[in-house]
């Protein structure tokens, strides 16, 4: 079917009128001797890295990560590894055992003031001890070896010399590797474990007010666990959730993430780390060094009764009470029918 | 002294890859690792152009500043060499090497990486093995350098596009190139890899 003559004449307008309209753009694209100019639609490295953080182009070869040509993003992360994470870890951790060092000699042990009673109470189940201790023992693994890859470089490759440092840490990333599955499955259980207690209660506003017994009284009250160490739990257990997230990226590296996924991934973990070593560090000296009476908790699983009263007297009463409760049974009431 | 370094001319190189298989075929190359590539940038659009990329041996190699076991150094020429025997297989080198140079067989399990292998200039292994012994070569290829050859991949290129040599020596090709036909995408990777650039811009 043929067009009106009208909308054929407006088309043909219409289409010179382009094709006038691009004659500049095209005459660009030619040289001065009317030949395509090779060089008017190219892009210089420099420009282009302004406009995208990297190069990426078309490649032959199946590995989808070699299609970056260029990533100056690389030598960024290296002077953050090498610069930035050495130096704040080190800081961080040396800095808080200063702290608890200064803490221990300006303090000192934290006594049962009334003086143990003798008589012991359960705190902590079996299997309460030992997700603990599995998440525990896992973590120092861990943190040992990982923290071989940023310091063992500088401490430990001086004092071995290069082949058996080399022995070692090859030996630590297969460690590390194969822990961190341990460490997930006690991390999941602790989380778990201990998650009804470690909701926020009011007695821990009123715990709070009194600081935790260092400003006024010297036992402010708690339930199973006073605000201190809900604390250390949900960092732990957020953490404990960044670290095997970036952990498991990091195992399967561009698994799921492109070049600066892998770098995000290994900040995160580091960073996270490190901090996470910090927390621990305190949780430990208050559960050892730092006050009489708490290891037995996790040891043992018993705890004596006098330090129950003064550091979580609210949860020990609680148990006496469902204790009387099993030993004395109350009669129940026939209701009349 | 001389200081090697790798130069590819973008507005030469027409992704050919011959210089691919001559690295493989030279370095006796492993399936799957890839120490050379040819990559093209706004491939089928107007300006178009291929970039044939392995190590550019960087000055203060980002990999050797990073590597958690100190397995990789810089040679008096400028070559960065490293050790299979001290590599751990930690990947790090990767992720702070701006060019992707360095490669890793699967070994195992997971993502488990076995021993870095990367472009050697040609020039054998940062290791204890004798240079231009079998041993040597086994583990990191040809030492074409010890005997006063350039890398094959710059000697098999079709177009010459990809130099390889003493730095002023190709810069100065590569000015009189530029000045002949004009100042097209640059020496791709200069300012990243060596911290300057061909001064061409006349």
């Amino acid at each position: 079917m043929k067009f009106p003559a009208p909308i054929r004449l407006a088309t043909f307008v219409l289409m010179l009128v382009g094709i006038v309209l691009s004659a500049p753009a095209t005459a660009q694209k030619l040289g001065p001797d009317g030949a395509p100019n090779p060089t008017a639609s190219v892009i210089d490295q420099q420009t282009l890295l302004k406009q995208v953080p990297r190069v990426e182009g078309r490649i032959d070869i199946p590995d989808p990560k070699a299609a970056v040509l260029i990533q100056p993003a690389g030598r960024t992360w290296d002077y953050y590894h090498e610069v930035w994470l050495r130096w704040g870890g080190a800081i961080v951790i040396l800095g808080v055992i200063v702290v608890l060092g200064a803490t221990y000699l300006i303090m000192g042990r934290l006594r049962i003031s009334a003086g143990r009673s003798g008589r012991k109470i359960l705190r902590f189940k079996a299997f309460e001890r030992f997700s603990h201790w599995l998440t525990a023992v896992c973590f120092v693994v861990l943190g040992l070896t990982g923290l071989n890859i940023t310091f063992g470089k500088i401490l430990l490759l001086p004092l071995i010399g290069p082949e058996a440092f080399a022995s070692v840490s090859e030996a630590a990333k297969y460690v590390h590797n194969f822990t961190s599955f341990a460490f997930v499955a006690g991390l999941i259980l602790i989380a778990v474990i201990f998650f009804r207690d470690n909701l926020f209660e009011k007695v821990d506003a009123e715990w709070l007010k009194q600081g935790g017994g260092f400003i006024k009284s010297k036992h402010a009250p708690a339930g199973r666990f006073n605000p201190g160490e809900k604390l250390v739990y949900w960092l732990s257990v957020v953490a404990g959730v960044a670290v095997s997230a970036s952990g498991f990226l990091l195992l399967f590296p561009f698994y799921a993430t492109d070049i600066a996924g892998m770098q995000i991934a290994q900040v995160v973990h580091a960073v996270v780390a490190v901090l996470f070593i910090a927390l621990i560090f305190g949780h430990i000296y208050i559960g050892t060094l730092g006050m009489e009476g708490a290891f037995e908790a996790m040891g043992t699983g018993e705890v004596d009764l006098n330090w129950a009263k003064e550091h979580h007297d609210l949860w020990l009463a609680q148990q006496l009470a469902s204790e009387d409760r099993q030993a004395h049974p109350q009669p129940s009431a026939t209701a009349a029918e | 002294m001389a200081r090697m370094k790798f130069l590819c001319d973008a507005d030469r190189c027409i992704d050919c890859n011959a210089c691919v298989t001559a690295c493989k075929n030279e370095n006796e190359v492993p399936w799957g690792i890839n120490r050379r590539r040819v990559v093209t940038i706004n491939d089928g659009k107007p300006g178009e152009r291929s970039v044939s990329m392995a190590c550019m041996h960087c000055t203060d190699a980002p990999c050797a500043a990073v590597c958690p076991v100190k397995c990789i150094y810089p040679t008096e020429d400028g070559i960065v060499l490293h050790s299979k025997d001290l590599c751990i297989g930690c990947g790090y080198c990767f992720y702070a090497c701006p060019f992707g140079a360095p490669q890793y067989p699967q070994v195992g399990n997971f993502g488990s990486r076995g021993k870095m292998d990367k472009c050697t200039y040609c020039a054998g292994g940062g290791g204890a093995e004798a240079p231009g012994s079998a041993e040597e070569f086994e583990k990191y290829g040809s030492n074409r350098f010890g005997e006063g050859k350039l890398p094959l991949c710059a000697e098999m290129c079709s177009t010459k596009s990809l130099l390889a040599g003493d730095g002023e020596i190709i810069a100065q090709i590569y000015k009189e190139r530029v000045m002949k036909r004009g100042y097209g995408s640059g020496a791709w990777g200069w300012i990243t890899a060596y911290r300057e650039d061909v001064d061409v811009k006349v």
